[in-house]
């Protein structure tokens, strides 16, 4: 989350920048800039995801080196998938939270004209987003372990696109839609990179138990056993 | 301050065995430093600005000085096996005091969106005594650092007389002082907190109720907090009272000078846990010395300490600091000292340096913990209260200053780990969040709005 911040923290300044040094009565310059903004920050974001990466890995040796058996308590996948969902949620929180608040208050929705449905949507916009980050993680993570660099690229690539689909935002089908379905392609590519399979689905469904699942099972972080 | 205990966490099935190698092995007495200067002692004087904070515990980490008698022997056979050990608790530590911290913070905030009460500007401590509302920025800013410079000298005087005091054996003074201090907190100031909450919902009580509410409350407090009581009961006080410390900062000190004031404190907690001639180390060392655990009333202490055979004397966990607090309005002078540690603590301590190892084994339970001062509680709630009072972008600026206060208490206690000495809690942290506040509301507000306006999301 802290990573994430940063990271905004740099875009917001460059935006900042870039808006008192232009002129500001133009509408569309300054459209222009936000869009540019928001561009800026997205690559930002990625950016300090490979930072947090390296850090980790790091750290994940470091731990390894002073443990027993040689690996750390907390595997990888783990990692990924913890720096995905607080990327998610720092990055959901920070959208909301002011719409949210604002939401108790006395008013009327879209009464200058703009769309009525702008809390709802801003609500299922918010959750693809934390889930989108959480599955960018896991997968940004995989690719970085094992260089492949043009997931790498995917990944990136389609964090700008649904940052752009919401450009689209008013016309509600063109954005929410094609970013649900984003959603869901993600969520399966990062389940079947963390080693998920149908298989495991349904020994999951049927209660079984399994020795030696495949799925890494993201519970809470806990020190090996030792016997 | 932060410090650092050992303890065998039972709880933990696989290192049962560790556990009791990992209390022998406590560390060197660890130092403890109050990342709160004495500041906490005391309460409130009449005219002075409460220090909250129980600078007694000092900002540092110290490792729980546990090792002291007759470990020694373990210890230098596990060396990697408590170097893992400490990390791995290290991050159990790092969760045991995000809770706290978390929670105090929560209650500010709850409190200042919700009660007018503390947003209103109704007059200035004592301590404070230059006002801002000077039409020029030039003259607010000086009146700030005048401000600034009168309150650290006072927590610098109030540090130094409790470091005196503890010196010189005066414990009666010191304990009367802090059993003062704490009694105003929870009386007085609850029965003003209960009351203005209770306007802003427009409930009504009457005030038999509120005698009753109010007194068991604070008699209860008292005892947790003085004597003994269940560890989360007195956790919660501790938290409460810190919370409406907070909250008396964040309403009596002006703009500026808060955020003058913030930054002033963290560097004086530095030089004051740091430098060898400074009151908190001081402090820390002579407690140590005479094996003698620090008050506890200032340190929030995340585990117990078990005193049944345990060799080493608790040593850094409460840095007494002492603060010494004002409030305009009563005019009485409540010194926070720290809160003078159980009394049956040092009984226990006495017979230590003669138990044999072997009572180690018998120990059935020694929690190793860390321990933070209070002192820390109130600054870090001081600084995401008047975020959240006075940013014009409402919670996005909270959020980022409080993810930035843990971020850097998080750094704070690996610090800790690697050093294994009492280390000032509040510069890091203090830094941190004040960054994050000025560049939030300055920069990210402006783009977070305009991104929101067009429902664009990054």
């Amino acid at each position: 989350a802290f990573f994430w911040l940063v990271s905004l923290l740099l875009a917001s300044l460059i935006w900042f920048v870039s808006v008192h040094l232009s002129d500001r009565e133009d509408a569309k310059l300054q459209y222009g800039l936000l869009i540019f903004g928001a561009a800026v920050s997205v690559l930002l974001q990625e950016a300090f995801r490979f930072a947090y990466f390296k850090l980790l890995k790091k750290a994940d040796e470091g731990l390894a080196t002073i443990s027993e058996d040689g690996r750390s308590p907390i595997s990888l996948r783990q990692m990924a998938y913890v720096s995905g969902l607080s990327f998610g949620i720092i990055s959901g929180v920070f959208s909301v939270i002011n719409i949210l608040a604002d939401s108790i208050g006395p008013g009327i929705v879209g009464i200058h004209g703009d769309s009525p449905y702008y809390f709802i949507t801003s609500a299922f916009l918010t959750m693809a987003l934390v889930l989108l980050h959480t599955f960018w993680g896991v997968i940004f993570f995989d690719a970085c372990e094992k260089r492949r660099y043009w997931c790498l690229g995917l990944v990136v690539a389609s964090h700008l696109l649904t940052s752009g689909l919401t450009f689209l935002n008013p016309w509600y089908e063109a954005s929410l839609v094609p970013i649900f379905i984003i959603t869901l392609c993600t969520g399966l590519w990062a389940f079947f990179t963390a080693g998920g399979s149908f298989r495991n689905v349904l020994k999951c469904l049927s209660c079984k138990q399994e020795d030696d699942s495949r799925v890494m099972m993201y519970s809470a972080l806990q020190v090996p056993f030792e016997d | 301050m932060i410090t650092f205990m050992n303890n065998s966490d039972s709880e933990e099935e696989p290192c049962n065995e560790r556990t009791s190698l990992m209390s022998a092995e406590s560390p060197p007495v660890p130092s403890y430093q109050d990342g709160l200067p004495a500041s906490e002692a005391g309460e409130p004087q009449a005219h002075r600005k409460r220090r909250t904070g129980s600078s007694r515990s000092p900002n540092n980490i110290a490792d729980g000085d546990m090792s002291d008698s007759g470990v020694p022997v373990r210890e230098s056979t596990l060396e990697n096996e408590e170097e893992e050990l400490t990390l791995k608790y290290g991050a159990k530590h790092v969760i045991m005091l995000f809770v706290p911290v978390t929670l105090c913070m929560i209650v500010v905030v709850a409190t200042i969106k919700s009660v007018r009460f503390y947003t209103e500007k109704n007059g200035q401590l004592i301590y404070t005594p230059f006002s801002e509302d000077t039409p020029s920025v030039g003259q607010r800013l000086l009146n700030s650092v005048l401000n600034t410079i009168i309150m650290i000298s006072v927590i610098v005087v109030m540090t130094v007389f409790l470091v005196l005091l503890y010196k010189y054996r005066c414990y009666k003074f010191i304990h009367g002082w802090l059993i003062l201090s704490s009694l105003m907190l929870l009386f007085l100031f609850t029965y003003i907190y209960l009351g203005e909450v209770l306007k802003t919902y427009n409930v009504a009580m009457d005030y038999p109720t509120l005698f009753l509410v109010i007194w068991n409350f604070g008699a209860v407090g008292m005892i947790c907090i003085h004597w003994k009581g269940p560890l989360q009961l007195q956790q919660a006080y501790l938290i409460m009272i810190s919370a409406l410390m907070a909250l008396v900062f964040i309403k009596y000190l002006p703009e500026w000078s808060a955020w003058v004031i913030l930054g002033a404190i963290s560097i004086y907690d530095l030089m004051a846990v740091l430098c060898p001639k400074g009151p908190l180390r001081m402090l820390v060392e002579t407690a140590q010395e005479r094996n003698e655990p620090i008050f506890p009333a200032l340190i929030y202490s995340s585990a117990m300490m078990w005193t049944v055979g345990m060799a080493k004397p608790d040593t850094a966990a409460r840095g007494p600091s002492q603060q010494t607090w004002d409030t305009a309005e009563d005019g009485r002078e409540n010194h926070r000292s720290p809160s003078h540690a159980d009394s049956q603590m040092p009984e226990t301590r006495s017979p230590i340096p003669t138990r044999p190892i072997t009572s180690f084994e018998e120990l059935e339970e020694e929690e190793r913990g860390v321990k933070l001062g209070l002192g820390d509680f109130i600054f870090y709630s001081v600084l995401v209260g008047k975020a959240a009072a006075t940013a014009s972008g409402d919670w996005n600026t909270t959020l980022a200053c409080f993810v930035a206060i843990l971020i850097g208490l998080c750094l704070t206690l690996l610090l800790l780990a690697v050093f294994k000495k009492a280390l000032p809690a509040l510069p890091i942290s203090i830094t941190f969040g004040l960054v994050f506040y000025f560049s939030t509301d300055n920069l990210v507000r402006p783009f977070m709005d305009t991104l929101a306006s067009h429902q664009l999301y990054i």
